[in-house]
């Protein structure tokens, strides 16, 4: 029984292979989107981990030379000898390569590829040819070598690592080190530096700006685009199980009638389903792999450039991102097929078995439809003037949403009825008539636009807001020329001598690390200068704000210890033991984790004596920052310590025009994919437009007028879902700006508009309804006549 | 006798040897030395490393006391393990130093462990004049009978000095140490007799502090048979003046192979072969989540020995790479002492 | 004379071979003038009321209207033609379904150029359909549907109705009302009817009529 079951199951699709080819692809485009950016997320996030695991940069403090050159490896032992817990780093270019040279044995916090607590190959890593640790591609690039290759996908891109000994043979650097990373915990007595050695600092490992927590708002980002395109495609598979069910009601009526059982005919279509997800789902996997081996360049060098953070520019093939896209695949035709089994297994059996004009939603149907998106909307509200918390920050998103495709259709009717009653000539009236008995057919495809486009204009909307405010921030933060890092007591006088004769100011940052309002942060000073005074904005502040903290009488504190330890502006707070000052201002702060508060640099002084400055800014003309660094340089300042404000702001900008490579690039997929919604939708219509359209034909409207009529019917639909979209993603952009970014990351980003943005993105949507009715259009124009006659006619 | 410290350098030679902890030491040893019979001990050459054999230690322990007799304990450990049976210059030397130091109060215990190379100047051990060092922790001195001792860690640190006021014993078959019914065997001998004063630092204080001190040098390549999972090892110090070694290799939850050395206090050195020497616990106590027995019954009736055997502080657990429990005791009885005991296999 | 069909030829192409379906078919008619075209299934005669209706175009031969030859029309031109001059009812599927029964009724008048409120209420009214202006085509039964595409045609007062087994999905009594309505109606606006049928009996109520039989006139 089953093979002649399955095979009856199988002739609809056999018939019907438009229908297939729009199951599998909706399908088949979603996975991919999907997969796609899970795939980026994932190198990315895998590349963090890499470089935070095999460099530990910005998480140890380092030891290295004032003058640059190379530490020596006696120097490296007499520092070990003296009681200081530093391990040795030998790094160097081999054909264009990172080579990195490690000594597990002392590395802290477990780095580099073999480590004594994971019970690696110490022996194969420490003794003989030894081994080399990097991505495939590194050593393609890299070439042959003595000792043995080990592919990791771990390690940072266009790195290798290896033994500290075989690092030094490869880079003929025996007897010498790069830099030397200070484990965190250092045993009692050890001496100080320069009663070791000479010609050595310290720099201190960038504190507060953890890589992965600041690109999470990038790949936030990604993520819902991810999210969002997945949800198109999902409704795209919904109508096409829903339109297919319903065509093979009869079919179903007549085997039940023969004697096969439902339950059994249920579970053959699940399987039929399932077969169909899995060929999809593959297909959908390997596409998400092309979306982001193309994408994954602009992504790695937005992350490089806006963070530091190293990112692959190829893809690495990973097991678990293979089956989190097949699940998917398979996750989302459950959800696609679920109603539609729900409804064929409570079918009655002597059901009328006619095949209904799919989708035609009733009275009844209609009613709920509304109901759940008021009730949906509703919720949306009432989160979001209500509830807290990023569960709830999602929640607002996935009802407003929800809510708002669900309402799309009943909208559109309400525009065009208003709009036939408007309209004077009777082929006006059809039209706009007639264009609204196509919403059913067409609202799931309308819907996946309305999603598409407002996630759009929202994302495009957030990556905008955030570099403009990114901008202004840095203007704000970066107010000084220079800024100069000093190791020590010593250094700082020789910098002050150098510097302060040539600088128009210079401003010293004291900084100790303090719990405020029992959350972690940071305590800074703040000289009493005119450039605070210019530069500086506040969320909120009392009037005067600097005269305040200049007379010692407040703080200021920055937007993520107000909103985390709700502060408000004149709450107490405790700066040092038995110190309380209101607070007077607050600050926005952008990419640090930590709270932060400032007082005026007197009272730093009086309450925190034990803390010398170490970091400067220095005010200067801009042409004179150069020979600035060249004085300092030659005054034995070490120039990796010095870092210039206009190249960080250059820089800065270059990278967000690569973020936007990488939003327009996903803006135009995932209107690909709901153009593709239309595209299939007006497809599957057509045979049923054919009565439709016949007696107006017959009546004297030529068909390629009425070819004409469907391609503005398509762009209207379009342009009127993209109106109802523009609210919709400006809303969506709100939630992430002021809700979700406030709850993942502590602070709220302003919200800009970019009507120009949203202008083209409109066009965009034009263009991709235009693409997508063009050839259904087409095909009905070029309708010959005696296809167009047999509606009429008995034979029918 | 230490042997499963030396396990934790041990097993870096293979990820399945970490695996199997402990157990690894039974491995096989191809191309490095096994210990022999009959073997002449050269000094001080034999105070220095001994590269052909897979693993060795200079392993120290102290029980002190300061002005007010309150009692501590302090250990000071060097682990030599090869990865191969040579010695070189230059980082890809196959031998690896580490390093445990221990303070124990009644009311805390301390620990830190180190890792170096061989080969690069970071660690070692030269016979003339002795030093054993590793980062800025040495054991050193003229000779083998005045030293200088120091160790630290973030925590705490000491700086002691050693004079020796007996000879050196030599455990088993004249330093030939048996370990198992299967013929695994160490050299092993020992320095019991030091008299050690200096000064403990820790989170309570600088603490002056003297007392005894037990130097343990031992090298093997494969000390231990397959079935062979932990052991309980006893120093222990009575006011007689005598001083009893005990240590039994438990297999599974069997007391397995068991040895003692009985020392005279002239240094006169008497070996009890397997089954004399018997410990039973008495008490265990929760070790960090672990039941570790903190309290022994101790018999050797050969010498009269019948004693409970007592953790100064049950806490004394060395959370290392290779965690394992070492730390001071106290001896009631048949005789009334101090010492220090070792127990592996209960992690 | 209204309408001169001179030696008309029409084939289709199916399944690869090539059928006649007219092979030299002429007629004529005048105004106020009804016609019956009656023939057994595939003799031809829808297809010839298709060509007379502008809706398709003859292989060979001339089909004047009017005075106007409208073979040589192309697309626009035969569908203004559908528009200005001609009506066409068929035998199902008649109404644009979006639009309501008076919407319908209107629909052709409005884009003839040629409504008249007034007389589209008058018709409706005529055909028993002045309760129904409001409701969906979908909403109406099979001879209701009918009535109202009749009224439509007559109510943009083509020179020429054309119907294609107008009644076939009626019963028997209702088809004769049906009929009647159209036969009185058409005269009474000076236009000529010429009707498919393959009933004798609804045939016999007509002026004239013309048997086809495989493609020619019997």
């Amino acid at each position: 029984m089953t093979p002649t079951v399955l095979r009856a199951l199988f002739s609809h699709w056999r018939r019907n292979k438009l229908q297939l080819f729009t199951l599998l692809a909706g399908l088949a485009l979603a996975t991919a989107l999907w997969s796609g950016v899970q795939a980026i997320n994932a190198e990315a996030r895998a590349s963090y981990d890499a470089a935070a695991a095999t460099l530990g940069e910005g998480q140890f403090d380092q030891i290295v030379r004032a003058d640059g050159e190379p530490i020596a490896q006696a120097d490296y032992i007499a520092l070990r000898r003296a009681g200081w817990l530093v391990s040795p780093v030998v790094e160097g270019r081999l054909n264009g390569q990172r080579l990195v040279g490690l000594d597990p044995l002392t590395a802290p916090g477990g780095l580099g590829p073999v480590t004594l607590e994971e019970g690696s190959d110490v022996s194969a890593f420490v003794t003989g040819a030894g081994q080399v640790f990097a991505q495939a591609a590194t050593f393609a690039a890299l070439g042959p070598t003595e000792a043995t290759q080990v592919i990791s996908p771990d390690v940072a891109p266009g790195t290798i690592l290896t033994d500290i000994g075989v690092a030094q043979r490869l880079l003929g650097a025996e007897g010498q080190v790069q830099r030397l990373l200070v484990a965190p915990d250092q045993p009692l007595g050890q001496p100080s530096l320069d009663e070791i050695t000479d010609g050595l600092v310290r720099q201190v490992a960038q504190g507060g700006s953890d890589v992965g927590r600041l690109t999470d708002s990038f790949h936030l980002n990604l993520t819902a685009f991810g999210f969002l395109s997945f949800a198109v495609g999902i409704f795209i598979v919904n109508g096409a199980i829903g339109l297919a069910f319903e065509q093979r009601r009869s079919v179903v009526r007549t085997m039940r009638a023969l004697g096969v059982p439902l339950n059994w005919l249920i579970l053959l279509m699940c399987f039929e389903l399932l077969l169909f997800a899995v060929i999809a789902g593959a297909i959908g996997v390997a596409l998400g792999y092309v979306i982001a081996a193309s994408l994954l360049p602009d992504v790695a060098a937005t992350l490089r450039g806006l963070y530091g953070a190293d990112v692959g520019g190829t893809l690495q093939i990973r097991p678990a991102w293979w089956l989190s896209g097949m699940a998917i695949a398979v996750g989302g035709t459950a959800l696609a097929a679920g109603a539609a089994l729900w409804k064929l297994a409570r079918m009655p059996l002597l059901a009328a078995a006619q095949p209904r004009a799919w989708a035609l939603s009733g009275g009844k149907a209609l009613f709920w439809q509304a109901g759940a998106a008021v009730g949906l909307l509703l919720m949306s509200v009432l989160l979001g003037v209500f509830a807290s918390g990023i569960a709830a920050g999602f929640g607002l998103l996935a009802s407003l949403l929800i809510g708002a495709a669900l309402a799309l259709p009943l909208i559109l009717s309400a525009i065009l009825s208003v709009a036939r009653k408007l309209a004077r000539g009777p082929v006006a009236q059809w039209f706009w008539a007639d264009t609204r008995q196509q919403l059913p057919g067409l609202s799931l495809a309308l819907m996946a636009l309305l999603l598409a486009m407002s996630a759009n204009v929202g994302v495009s909307t957030m990556v905008s807001s955030f570099r403009l405010t990114f901008v202004g921030f840095l203007d704000q933060v970066l107010n000084a020329e220079l800024y100069v890092y000093t190791a020590d007591e010593a250094e700082t006088a020789t910098f002050l001598q150098v510097a302060e004769p040539l600088a128009n100011a210079i401003l010293p940052l004291m900084s100790t690390d303090r719990s405020i309002a029992s959350l972690p942060a940071e305590l800074f000073s703040a000289r009493d200068e005119q450039t605070y005074r210019d530069n500086w904005t506040f969320l909120q502040s009392v009037s005067q704000p600097w005269d305040v903290l200049a007379r010692g009488e407040g703080v200021l504190i920055n937007e993520q210890l107000f909103r985390r330890a709700d502060l408000a502006l004149g709450a107490m707070v405790e700066v040092a033991e038995g110190v309380t000052l209101p607070v007077i201002g607050i600050y926005g702060d952008y990419g640090n984790p930590i709270g932060q508060a400032i007082i005026t640099e007197e009272l730093f002084q009086t309450l925190y004596p034990e803390v010398q400055p170490t970091r400067f800014g220095v005010r200067i003309p801009a042409e004179e920052v150069q020979s600035l660094r060249t004085a300092l340089k030659e005054a034995g300042l070490a120039d990796a310590n010095m870092i210039d404000q206009a190249g960080i702001k250059a820089f800065s900008l270059e990278v967000f025009d690569r973020t936007f490579t990488v939003t327009t690039a996903l803006n135009i997929l995932t209107l690909a994919v709901a153009g593709f919604a239309i595209l299939m939708s007006l497809l599957t219509l057509a045979a049923l437009r054919v009565p439709q359209l016949a007696p107006i034909w017959a009546l004297g409207i030529t068909r390629r007028q009425l070819g004409f009529y469907e391609l503005c019917r398509a762009m209207l639909l379009a342009v009127l879902t993209a109106a109802v979209a523009l609210p919709l993603g400006l809303a969506l952009a709100w939630v992430l700006l002021s809700v979700i970014n406030v709850e993942a990351f502590g602070w709220k980003l302003p919200m800009f508009v970019f009507p120009a943005e949203y202008l083209r993105l409109g066009l965009f949507a034009l263009v991709a309804a235009c693409i997508a009715s063009a050839w259904p259009a087409i095909r009905l124009a070029r309708t010959p006549p005696a296809h167009l006659l047999k509606v009429f006619s008995n034979e029918r | 006798m230490n042997v499963k410290l030396a396990a934790a350098g041990f097993v870096l030679w293979s990820t399945s040897a970490w695996a199997q902890g402990f157990a690894g030491l039974g491995q096989t040893s191809e191309g490095f030395s096994d210990p022999t019979p009959g073997y002449s001990f050269v000094f001080p050459d034999d105070h220095a490393a001994h590269p052909e054999y897979r693993i060795e230690w200079w392993y120290l322990t102290a029980n002190l006391a300061d002005e007010h007799g309150t009692p501590y304990g302090l250990q000071w450990t060097l682990f030599r393990s090869a990865l191969a049976p040579r010695a070189t210059d230059g980082w890809d030397s196959p031998q690896i130093w580490m390093a445990h130091a221990a303070v124990t109060t009644p009311d805390g215990h301390y620990v830190t462990e180190r890792f170096a190379r061989d080969g690069v100047g970071q660690a070692g051990v030269t016979a003339t004049p002795f030093e054993a060092w590793i980062d800025e922790w040495h054991l050193r001195g003229s000779s083998f009978d005045t030293m200088e001792m120091r160790a630290g860690g973030p925590e705490f640190s000491f700086d002691m000095s050693l004079v020796a006021s007996g000879p050196l014993v030599f455990h088993g078959d004249e330093g030939f140490s048996v370990k198992s019914g299967e013929g695994q065997a160490s050299y092993y001998y020992s320095q019991p007799f030091f008299d050690i004063s200096g000064t403990l630092e820790t989170p309570e204080g600088r603490i002056a502090v003297t007392g005894n001190a037990w130097l343990d040098r031992e090298w093997s390549s494969a000390p231990l048979s397959e079935n062979q999972t932990g052991w309980d090892w006893f120093s222990l110090s009575f006011e007689d003046g005598t001083k009893l070694m005990g240590f039994q290799v438990r297999e599974g939850a069997d007391a397995g192979y068991t040895y003692a050395s009985w020392i005279e206090p002239d240094g006169a050195l008497t070996p009890y072969a397997n089954g004399a020497f018997r410990a039973e616990p008495l008490r265990t106590s929760d070790v960090g989540g672990r039941d570790v027995p903190t309290e022994w019954r101790v018999v050797l009736t050969e010498q009269g020995i019948d004693v409970t055997v007592t953790a100064l502080n049950n806490d004394a657990w060395m959370d290392v790479s290779v965690p394992y429990w070492e730390g001071p005791v106290r001896v009631s009885g048949s005789h009334d002492g101090v010492g220090y005991l070792e127990m592996t296999g209960y992690e | 004379m209204l309408l001169s069909v001179e030696d008309i030829k029409k084939s289709f192409r199916s399944a690869g071979s090539v059928v006649d379906i007219l092979r030299g078919v002429s007629l004529t008619l005048d105004a106020g003038e009804t016609l019956a075209l009656t023939g057994e299934s595939g003799s031809g005669k829808s297809t010839l009321l298709h060509l007379v209706g502008g809706l398709d175009a003859p292989d060979s031969g001339t089909i004047m209207l009017d005075g106007q030859d409208i073979t040589t029309l192309d697309d626009a031109g035969r569908a203004a033609l559908r528009r200005a001059q001609v009506g066409v009812v068929f035998q199902q599927f008649n109404l644009i379904p979006s639009l309501s029964v008076a919407d319908n009724i209107a629909f052709q008048a409005r884009i003839a150029g040629r409504y008249d409120p007034k007389q589209s209420a008058e018709m409706a009214a005529r055909m028993g359909l002045a309760e129904q202006m409001r409701k969906y085509p979908e909403q109406l039964s099979g001879g209701q549907q009918q009535r109202v595409a009749i009224a439509r045609t007559l109510a943009a007062r083509p020179r020429l109705v054309l119907a294609d087994e107008p009644t076939g999905n009626l019963d028997e009594a209702t088809a004769d009302d049906v009929l009647d309505l159209m036969v009185e109606m058409t005269k009474a606006s000076g236009a000529a009817l010429l009707m498919v049928t393959h009933s004798e009996r609804l045939a016999a109520r007509l002026d004239r009529r013309l048997h086809l039989r495989a493609g020619a006139v019997a």
